[in-house]
């Protein structure tokens, strides 16, 4: 047992890091603000580092890495709020041409979700629609999605791929400037995709919610780096116990989370999957509540980046599992 | 990242359950747990046979008359011996998780020789003479004095929330040998006998029914001055090793019995309705990812301790970092909201102090106190991992 990063995994870690530093620092952030739509060149360059390709084996032209591995770089994503569909490419990279190398984008639409949202829409080559387990959503013959009974027809769910001009789609207003959503109304079933649908969705919210560890790291490192600077009443406010405890408890929370989301990625179990992901959206949308607090009024400003990262962690939070639907599954686990 | 086990650590695994299966079914019933010469006795015999058996102070360095386990098979055996019910630690609690390891890692040959041996038979008792009425979670303000006589220290002043005093044999005692130093210096640590003149141990009842600790009074107390453990004025250097022990380690096995008893939680909600309550439902889930993740950061402080620098630089010391504040932060308030949804599962059967799960209830309301208040555990994590200046 050595539950640590190991030296190739640090060098990873870091390596990404410091890409993403490089490439999406805050002045890109902040003019993403503007135009959120994510940068090919960008894309590009992280496909010739092996992002997306992480995990396919080397004789695909793979980097032959696992899911601890994918888990750590899109941890740093999350770090950075690097905005575009990166759980999509990263598990469609294998399934769709193109995405491996960073030369296509694509997106990946949850059914089971009512509405069902499709982040980036004019950001992708490709859709990949995945219908809930119940049956089939925003079908060509069930009507609009979400119409009333729909879904409970007892059919097994697929995947399907549809080119975006091929998706019916009306328009959403987004919380996150950064992830620009729309509402999918229909597409053609005419394509399916062979994809292990379980693993895709356990995956899907394991690698969601490593990017809401690095948000939830990031805003604890924003807070203390804030309290330790900042003065008022003539000392650093974070000489002050109120903040000291609220920084406190944002670190607890976060590594809390980091256990359970590396675990998770070691055992790769569904339910340890789900209380990753469950712990993982608490730490980033509180940590992200309390990093607001201890900027005071520079908080609640445009300027400040800490909105950016509570509104991303409320779109990762409604993705893949919910805490409700997540605590029910843990709860029936303990009377399995 | 790896979370397996080594074929060694799997043969080890292996061994200690074929033991467990061996002698548990032979051991007698448990005393009551307010019956503390009954469960000195108990607890006492079962380490005797953890002794005889080769699993006295696992993790404690071989030099010292320990296994010198690794951190992961002492995690193992805490992991199994809860699993099979085995006995607790007990009254054998400061003696192997405080008093020990720091003996083994400050003390000289001469101590290690006198006091080690009699902690792993199971043959002497240790308390913890730390909190004073006016010096609690703020140790370093601690003010019973020892005056320099010859070759004893003699000590005024008295100790309070002292686990296991009616019973034990030894005390790790703290106190000021330089009252005129800085606070945190001027401090030392004595090993104290529990039978010397001028000795009165008071028992405190706490509020859940038990005398489990005491006050203890000292009236020009003679201790020889070779009982010194460190440096005169060292002490609070050798306290902070002494507490990094107890915030690592001590409540490990405890998170596998919180597992176990979440699961009976469950059980008995289903058998009784309150699991149609989805909210109720809901409250258990949650605090099934919680104690699973307590039990990976464990997991993640012990792997981190095996590659770090232990005693004398060595790598595998196990000397826990920082890390044990924020377990036990959260760790203290999960095991509340675990049996107040006992409390909740059980409905008006909560009101009945004699079921082990409101004795439980009761007795959890100490550990966000207990070794460093919530508070104080928070302060020290802003301070010293986050790097937040120190204030009020």
């Amino acid at each position: 047992m050595d539950f640590q990063l190991t030296d190739e995994q640090r060098a990873l870690k870091d390596g990404t890091r410091e890409l993403l530093a490089g490439r999406f620092g805050r002045d890109r952030l902040r003019a993403a603000v503007e135009d959120p739509a994510p940068d090919r060149a960008l894309w590009r360059e992280l496909g010739a580092a092996g992002f997306f390709a992480l995990r396919l084996p080397e004789a695909d032209g793979g980097v032959g890495l696992g899911l601890p591995e994918a888990v750590l770089v899109l941890e740093e994503a999350g770090r950075a709020l690097l905005p575009g569909p990166l759980v999509a490419c990263q598990l469609l990279a294998g399934v769709v041409d193109g995405v491996a190398a960073g030369e296509r984008i694509v997106g990946l639409c949850d059914g089971a979700r009512e509405p069902a949202l499709w982040e980036h829409p004019g950001g992708c080559d490709e859709l990949i629609f995945v219908e809930g387990e119940g049956g089939r959503r925003g079908g060509s013959t069930g009507g609009p999605a979400g119409g009333a009974g729909e879904g409970a027809q007892g059919r097994t769910g697929g995947a399907y791929r549809s080119a975006p001009d091929q998706v019916s789609c009306a328009p959403f207003a987004s919380v996150d400037p950064l992830t620009p959503l729309a509402r999918v109304l229909d597409l053609p079933h005419a394509e399916p995709v062979a994809v292990d649908m379980p693993r895709l969705r356990r995956e899907a919210a394991l690698l969601t919610a490593a990017q809401q560890l690095g948000s939830a790291v990031r805003t604890v490192e924003m807070a203390a780096g804030y309290a330790r600077e900042r003065e008022q009443f003539g000392a650093p406010i974070g000489s002050f116990q109120a903040v000291k405890q609220l920084c406190a408890q944002m670190l607890v929370r976060a590594e809390m989370a980091r256990s359970a989301v590396y675990a998770a990625a070691v055992t790769e179990r569904a339910l340890d999957i789900t209380g990753a992901k469950l712990l993982a959206d608490e730490a980033a949308v509180r940590n992200a509540r309390d990093c607001l607090q201890v900027h005071g009024g520079m908080g609640f400003t445009w300027e400040a980046d800490v909105h950016l990262h509570l509104k991303r962690a409320w779109w990762h939070a409604e993705r893949w599992e919910t805490a409700g639907e997540a605590e029910e599954l843990l709860a029936a686990g303990l009377i399995a | 990242m790896d979370l397996g086990c080594t074929p060694e650590e799997e043969d080890f695994r292996a061994r200690l359950r074929r033991w467990l299966g061996e002698v548990l079914p032979h051991l007698p019933a448990p005393p009551a747990a307010t019956d503390w010469p009954g469960r000195r006795a108990y607890d006492t015999a079962w380490q005797r046979m953890l002794y005889d058996a080769g699993y006295a102070g696992l993790h404690w360095p071989r030099d010292a008359g320990g296994q010198g386990a690794t951190p992961a098979q002492h995690l193992i055996f805490l992991e199994e011996t809860e699993r099979a019910g085995a006995p607790y630690v007990g009254a054998n609690f400061v003696g192997l998780l405080h008093a020990g390891p720091t003996l083994a890692a400050e003390g000289t040959a001469g101590q290690r020789a006198r006091w080690l041996p009699p902690i792993l038979r199971g043959e002497e008792i240790w308390c913890q003479g730390f909190s004073e009425p006016d010096a609690g979670s703020d140790l370093a303000a601690l003010r019973t004095r020892a005056v320099r006589d010859g070759d004893a220290y003699v000590i005024s002043g008295s100790k309070i929330w002292t686990s296991h005093a009616e019973v034990a044999d030894w005390c790790e005692l703290l106190v000021r040998t330089d009252p005129d130093a800085p606070r945190h210096r001027g401090i030392s640590w004595l090993a104290m006998p529990m039978d010397a003149p001028g000795v009165t141990v008071r028992p405190l009842r706490t509020l859940a029914g038990s005398a489990e600790f005491a006050e203890v009074f000292l009236d020009e107390v003679r201790v020889p001055v070779a009982n010194r453990v460190g440096a005169e004025n060292d002490g609070w250097r050798v306290t902070m090793v002494t507490l990094s022990f107890e915030r690592g380690t001590a409540f490990v096995g405890e998170v596998v019995a919180c597992r176990r008893v979440l699961g009976a939680l469950a059980r008995a909600a289903r058998a009784n309705g309150r699991w149609d309550d989805a909210v109720l439902r809901r409250r258990l889930g949650r605090l099934s990812a919680e104690f699973t993740a307590l039990w990976w950061l464990t997991q993640w402080n012990v792997s981190e301790a095996m590659r770090g620098p232990g005693r004398g630089g060595q790598r595998g010391g196990g000397v826990p970092g920082t890390g044990g504040s924020v377990f036990k932060l959260r760790y203290s308030h999960a095991r509340q909201e675990l049996y107040d949804t006992a409390a909740e599962v059980l409905g008006a059967g909560a009101l009945d102090v004699e079921h082990a799960w409101v004795a439980d209830r009761l007795s959890s309301l100490s550990y966000t106190i207990a070794a460093g208040t919530s508070q104080i555990q928070q302060n020290i994590v802003a301070e010293r991992i986050l790097g937040l200046p120190k204030g009020r």
